[in-house]
């Protein structure tokens, strides 16, 4: 019972009263205050920027991510383990890490003579490199326990490779590829670490949601910073609310 | 996270050998451009000039500062959220109450939330325009612009680690060896210590490694509420923005090593708390909400 | 020491698992709850743990009502029926469980262990962990767990579910002698007639959260108190609203007036029992249960018809 009290004073102290005061703040002025918070040119290009490159990042996540599932499942080479463990470098370092680590490659002074800073291509490879383990590690479960016998089977009756693919393999790790999708996107939706660095925050050019945030916050435009917050939040639980359903419903459907 | 070394198959054959070569090529070629080179790069970049430079600044006051106030927020929010985690898992997996599905909701809200989000929200309560702003300030305590706002914003973005990893393996251990110590006349507490406890340590142990991983990696959230002013309230992540942006490559690439070979040394124990837990997959997600995102 | 159950209900849900159930035990008797699953039987034996709460009703051990008293102060000794080991800790110390969370002295705790685990034939394995132990030896070593603390009953949950035929049968004849040893008051669960029947002092029926009949396995066995009981204790042949045991149905080597034809359809040998399959004159099919020498001697065959003397059949109201 002590326990439990201790429990709920924690959780409001922490989670609850921060995300009422948030909710509260932004709907302080009503819809018309908030609207216009968030449709101001400003905002508007960062939200919409956002979506944009999220889009693009999570797409590209669904085609590498699950080839580099595949060749981690299916393929045999040297150093297999180690590449597999690393996969899970975007988790464990710190994002603000990941910046710096792609700028010392492909930033000014990088050895390739090519320079992404200040880019909207710098802000996509920062969103790639944060979300790269969402699709791979969802996929990989399906694809080990997809024991290949189904392909061999496609394969004698006939069916080219593209075919197995296309026919057996990949309906199989739809939902999986999805899971990862849907995960990568509520990500690439808040990130801000990776990309504060190297975008330049360029308003109406480089500026994602989170920095806009940051910087009406820095502005001291509470408003403003309430309002973009709570629309990234509403999205993101979307997204996984959407994908809870989806894989709620097909449990059903297998069971 | 990680999964069991998968085994190999598909028939042979020259056509397929070729096709599978460049799969793999293009595969790696994409891990070693987006990951691989970038890593090695900063390494490179760090020691260059060998390692005097690097001593140098790593032993900056304020470098030292901001390593020992990583240290600090760790040392506060991971026991917190080890304890509360435990908990938590246990009021999901054991307990029956009304509000359990809002329980499970509020723990996975950190995993939804941008960390510029949830800086902004714990300035809304104890920041000076806050909920709470007049009282803290009336009463002497700073929490926003300080340790103790960092404190709050670390063990946010921290918090449902522990509980995540935690209730799959309470699930799966049952009820049975309670109920069985129970009936031999132990207490609650004793049934936890000694019986509980024990049979999900490496679930925990592992879910440990995550909050760790992410309380020092924090950034977003803590530079909304530290004010980063240099020595007093830049953590190691702050440090290296800090560096970078002042132009000083050798100090920011130092601290983003130390940092990355924290990131390695996490990896590491990950794969090896893996083998120990091996029955269970570490992807299936726990809960309704997003499993394990850093 | 007596166990008693007055008027228990227990509803999951919409499901009632136990309805007005009312039951006593005797002091150091050995009881089996005997029954097909979802018939309740475990739940009763739950609720007399103390691991279930019933919704209405009572539970006394002993002279001692003890409904709403938490399972650890009730003084039972519960097995379950994976046995619930402690995998993280030796044979010795599972066993020593019970007595470490008493603070009982050390010396104590050792010597009694030992003890213990002579009795269930565990000695050599003490430092063992369970995960290297046979189902069977896990059974006994739960059994010492939960003798050690010195319950005031013992309460086993399918003891013998999860074992083998033949491990099966050796722990139940040990469990007999087990018992005959230490006397404690005894209830064990099962669904199996024979276990029930080969084991326990007294069988308690049970079917849809009540219980059907308590009694002497004989008792049972002789004057089942409905068809349920009569079709669950032992095998029966079914002739409309009648049941008769098929080793009641003689077969003579002469007719007379009491007999009745019957053409055999098969013979079922299964050693010492034989198993004949008959069809009756008015077309109805019942099997009899004689011995070797009774086919040997009237040398019955298939396709044969013989003169058979059914018994009275036993009509249930």
């Amino acid at each position: 019972m002590l326990g439990r009290g201790l429990l709920g004073i924690y959780l409001s102290v922490l989670v609850v009263l921060p995300i009422a005061a948030l909710l509260a703040r932004s709907s302080h002025g009503g819809l018309s205050a908030f609207w216009r918070e968030v449709s101001s040119p400003e905002a508007q290009a960062a939200i919409k920027l956002t979506l944009g490159v999220s889009a693009v990042v999570v797409a590209l996540n669904a085609v590498f991510g699950t080839l580099i599932a595949w060749v981690l499942v299916r393929d045999e080479f040297r150093g297999k383990k180690v590449v597999n463990a690393l996969i899970d470098l975007p988790f464990a370092l710190p994002t603000v890490v990941a910046g710096v680590v792609l700028l010392a490659l492909y930033g000014k002074n990088g050895p390739l003579g090519i320079d992404i800073t200040f880019t909207r291509t710098a802000v996509a490879m920062a969103l790639l490199f944060v979300t790269l383990p969402f699709v791979t590690r969802s996929v990989q479960p399906v694809l080990l326990e997809l024991d290949g016998s189904a392909e061999e089977a496609a394969a004698s009756l006939g069916a080219s490779r593209l075919m197995v693919f296309r026919r057996i393999v990949l309906p199989a790790l739809t939902p999986a590829i999805i899971s990862g999708i849907a995960l990568s996107f509520a990500r690439a939706l808040g990130e801000f670490g990776s990309v504060v660095l190297i975008s330049g925050n360029l308003p109406f050019k480089t500026e994602v949601g989170s920095v806009y945030i940051f910087g009406q916050i820095q502005n001291e435009n509470l408003p403003a910073a309430a309002a973009v917050s709570v629309v990234l939040m509403v999205l993101a639980l979307i997204v996984l609310a959407a994908l809870s359903v989806l894989s709620r419903a097909r449990s059903k459907h297998v069971h | 996270m990680s999964t069991e070394t998968p085994r190999s198959s598909a028939p042979g054959g020259s056509s397929t050998k070729a096709s599978r070569l460049g799969l793999r090529t293009v595969a790696l070629g994409y891990l070693a451009l987006l990951l691989l080179l970038p890593l090695a790069m900063i390494f490179y970049r760090t020691f260059e000039h060998g390692l005097a430079p690097v001593w140098k600044a790593m032993t900056e006051p304020n470098a030292m500062h901001a390593f020992w106030l990583s240290i600090e927020l760790v040392a506060i929010a991971v026991p917190l959220n080890t304890v509360f985690g435990i908990g938590i898992a246990l009021l999901l997996e054991r307990g029956s109450f009304r509000g359990r599905g809002v329980l499970g909701l509020v723990i996975d809200l950190p995993f939804a939330i941008s960390p510029i989000v949830v800086g902004l929200a714990l300035v809304l309560v104890y920041g000076q325009v806050g909920w709470f702003g007049t009282w803290l300030s009336e009463h002497g305590i700073d929490v926003i612009f300080s340790v103790p706002g960092m404190v709050l914003a670390t063990a946010f973005v921290s918090l449902p680690f522990v509980a995540r990893e935690t209730i799959p393996v309470l699930r799966e251990l049952g009820t049975d060896a309670e109920q069985a110590a129970a009936t031999l006349g132990a207490n609650a507490w004793q049934t936890f210590w000694r019986v509980t406890l024990p049979a999900i340590r490496w679930g925990v142990v592992y879910g440990v490694v995550l909050t760790t991983a992410r309380a020092l990696g924090e950034f977003g959230a803590v530079s909304v509420v530290s004010g980063r002013i240099e020595g007093q309230t830049q953590q190691l992540p702050l440090y290296v923005q800090d560096r970078f942006e002042n132009f000083d490559a050798t100090g920011a690439y130092t601290a983003a090593v130390v940092l990355a070979l924290l990131a390695l040394a996490t990896l590491l124990a990950m794969n090896l708390l893996t083998r120990r837990t091996r029955a269970r997959s570490k992807l299936a997600p726990a809960s309704n909400l997003n499993p394990e995102v850093i | 020491m007596a166990i008693e159950v007055r008027d228990v209900t227990k509803r999951f849900g919409t499901f009632t698992a136990l309805d007005d159930v009312c039951l006593r035990v005797g002091d150091g008797a050995l009881t089996a709850l005997l029954g097909p699953s979802g018939s309740g039987k475990s739940t009763l034996l739950r609720i007399i743990a103390g691991l279930e709460t019933p919704d209405s009703g009572s539970v006394s051990i002993g002279e001692e009502e003890v409904t709403s008293t938490p399972a650890r102060t009730r003084g039972v000794g519960f097995v379950f029926q994976h046995y619930a080991p402690f995998k993280h800790m030796t044979v010795a110390d599972n066993v020593a469980f019970g007595l470490k969370v008493r603070r009982r002295p050390k010396a104590e705790v050792r010597e009694r262990v030992a003890e213990l685990l002579a009795l269930v034939r565990l000695d050599g394995l003490a430092q063992r962990y369970p995960s290297q132990l046979s189902g069977g030896q896990q059974q006994r070593m739960a059994l010492a767990r939960a003798l050690a603390p010195q319950p005031k009953v013992l309460l086993l949950d399918e003891p013998f579910g999860a074992l083998d035929a033949q491990v099966r049968a050796e722990l139940r004849e040990w469990l007999r002698r087990l018992h005959e040893e230490i006397h404690v008051t005894t209830i064990f669960v099962t669904h199996d007639q024979e276990e029930a029947m080969e084991v326990a002092e007294q069988i308690v029926v049970m079917n849809a959260g009540r219980i059907e009949q308590a009694g002497a396995p004989r008792e049972l066995y002789e004057a089942p108190r409905n068809e349920f009981v009569m079709s669950f204790v032992g095998p029966v042949n079914r002739l409309g609203d009648a049941f008769l045991r098929p080793h009641d149905i003689q077969i003579l080597s002469h007719p007379d007036e009491s007999s009745t034809e019957a053409l055999v359809r098969r013979v079922v040998h299964l050693g010492f029992e034989v198993r004949v399959e008959l069809t009756l004159q008015d077309g109805r099919d019942v099997w009899a249960q004689v011995t070797r020498e009774t086919t040997q001697e009237l040398e019955v065959e298939e396709g044969q018809i013989l003169a058979v003397r059914l018994p009275a059949p036993r009509v249930f109201a």
